[in-house]
């Protein structure tokens, strides 16, 4: 307890400033208004419903193109690290498309799906998807050949391979991808939602800042930058949970 | 790791190198190929995808009319200004946190929420406060772009190791001899790692800003033809886009191999 009030109290220091600095209006409260108007408009929020409302569609959005990404991208690395035709056929695309811009294909989203959830779910998707192809190709390409040779001569068919050998040794890796992707499918969420939507966390911040309720503003600002730091320590707390059994084999 | 001469002959290497060089751009030219060959199918209108040839026909219409260079100019302006300051910044920061406990204490957990916090988010708040020009734009670029390069850092420099900094003050190194000629050049791999990753990171984020508060820029062209049902113009926006990504990235990671040419890295054979 007292541990973590030391490390945390940088971040006291910096809300207290905040609080003074607004409090005696050394910059004008629309720009920073004080913590504690942020905090009954946050409530305000809450008892509107618009939050719950706001956050409902965006959540979905991102979960489902994160899903579609992890299942598909894991699949197509593991592919890629195995079968040579298949590396040949997307390794370069995945090269070619890695360094781009993924907000860059917000209005193509648009025009091919509308203003609705499916764009956003196909951003998230081709997003996020990247990162977790080139995490389970890495992966998958750095198991221990003695480990396959002892799976194959005892008997596991191709399938089998995967499943009981490659995957788990390949789990790492997959994972710090799918951890790049969780960060990148809020940002596309919120990104997506911000240009062009009509509900949405994104789109809630927007309406909110065109309308000059600042205070409401910085609460959802302040809610979607604590979504993404919480979603990222949850996967952390689970992703060492499911790699339990690594630490101990190797302890 | 050879630096033997190959014992075969020019002509066959030159074959050779071809060779791997459709090998590399079939799929890509095939991408392509497809493309067009679906958009002239029929099944599609010209405005949900657009074929491949009057794409490139807009991009060339735009470079020939010097349209394309100024969008380009201002996308990379705003880019690298954030880039570079996110580098300067990420770097100062990180040594700072990596040797002094002050800094530590007080920035380790700003950066360790801060880095997996959808910074984007910041957006409409910066505009409050630095308007919608240059200035903001280059502000979130930095925001983005400098955790990257902090995380690096410090663990770049914390792993260096004793007996290097041991030695160095066995020799007599001040302390700000020991910074440059040993815990920086040691700690470069890893800080160029997280250079690497933050430029991308730093292009997104120009070309988001551009979208959502305009002004030109390659992102600000793409939403202004989107706004227009202009849909050539968004696609060849994406055409852009991939290409200056593509090049960025090898670029920064030409300059790696050469700023790293007498790490033991550079004699490994690369895995991306």
């Amino acid at each position: 307890m007292r541990a973590a009030l030391i490390r945390y109290s940088p971040l006291l220091i910096l809300a207290l400033a905040w609080q003074l600095i607004s409090h005696f209006e050394f910059v004008s409260s629309s720009a920073l208004p004080p913590l504690t108007d942020i905090g009954s408009a946050f409530i305000d929020l809450l008892k509107s419903g618009d939050l719950q409302k706001n956050a409902a569609p965006s959540l979905y959005r991102g979960g489902v193109g994160l899903l579609l990404a992890i299942g598909f991208g894991t699949i197509v690395g593991i592919a890629m690290a195995w079968w040579r035709p298949v590396n040949v056929v997307f390794g370069p695309l995945v090269e070619a498309f890695y360094p781009m811009p993924k907000s860059a294909l917000i209005p193509v989203t648009v025009i091919w799906l509308g203003f609705g959830d499916g764009s956003k779910i196909l951003l998230i998707f081709l997003g996020c998807m990247l990162p977790v192809i080139i995490g389970a190709y890495n992966g998958a390409r750095s198991t221990e050949q003695v480990l396959v040779w002892s799976a194959r001569s005892m008997g596991a068919g191709r399938l089998r391979m995967m499943w009981d050998v490659v995957i788990p040794s390949a789990l790492p890796e997959i994972l710090n991808g799918i951890r790049t992707a969780l960060a990148l499918a809020f940002i596309l969420m919120v990104t997506s939602e911000l240009i062009v939507a009509r509900e949405g966390l994104g789109n809630l911040i927007g309406f909110l800042g065109a309308n000059g309720s600042y205070a409401a503003m910085y609460a959802v600002v302040l809610t979607v930058a604590f979504m993404g730091f919480a979603a990222d320590r949850v996967y952390q707390l689970a992703a060492q949970r499911v790699l339990g059994w690594r630490e101990a084999a190797l302890s | 790791m050879s630096t033997a001469v190959d014992p075969r002959s020019p002509a066959v290497r030159i074959v050779l190198a071809a060779c791997s060089f459709v090998a590399h751009t079939a799929s890509i030219v095939a991408l392509l190929v497809a493309w067009e060959l679906f958009a002239r199918s029929g099944k599609v209108t010209m405005f949900m995808l657009p074929p491949f040839s009057a794409v490139a026909e807009r991009i060339w219409s735009d470079a020939v009319g010097g349209k394309l260079w100024m969008d380009l100019g201002l996308t990379l302006y705003r880019t690298f200004v954030g880039f570079s300051l996110a580098c300067m910044i990420g770097v100062v920061l990180g040594t700072a946190m990596a040797r002094t406990k002050l800094a530590r204490w007080f920035f380790d957990p700003i950066i360790s929420i801060g880095f997996p916090m959808p910074k984007v988010v910041f957006l409409p708040v910066v505009i409050l406060w630095l308007g919608v020009f240059d200035v903001s734009k280059i502000a979130m670029v930095t925001v983005e772009a400098v955790f990257p390069v902090v995380t690096a850092t410090v663990l770049g420099i914390q792993g260096v190791g004793h007996e290097l900094i041991w030695s160095a003050r066995n020799m007599g190194a001040k302390d700000r001899e020991l910074l440059w000629q040993v815990l920086l050049p040691a700690a470069l791999p890893q800080v160029m790692t997280g250079v690497q990753v933050a430029l991308p990171v730093a292009l997104i984020v120009a070309i988001f800003t551009e979208m959502a508060m305009g002004g030109f820029g390659i992102g600000g062209v793409m939403m202004q033809a989107s706004r227009f049902a202009d849909s050539r113009g968004v696609f060849a926006g994406i055409v852009e886009i991939a290409i200056v990504g593509y090049c960025l990235v090898q670029a920064l990671a030409f300059v790696r191999r050469r700023l790293l040419r007498w790490h033991q890295e550079a004699q490994a054979p690369s895995t991306v």
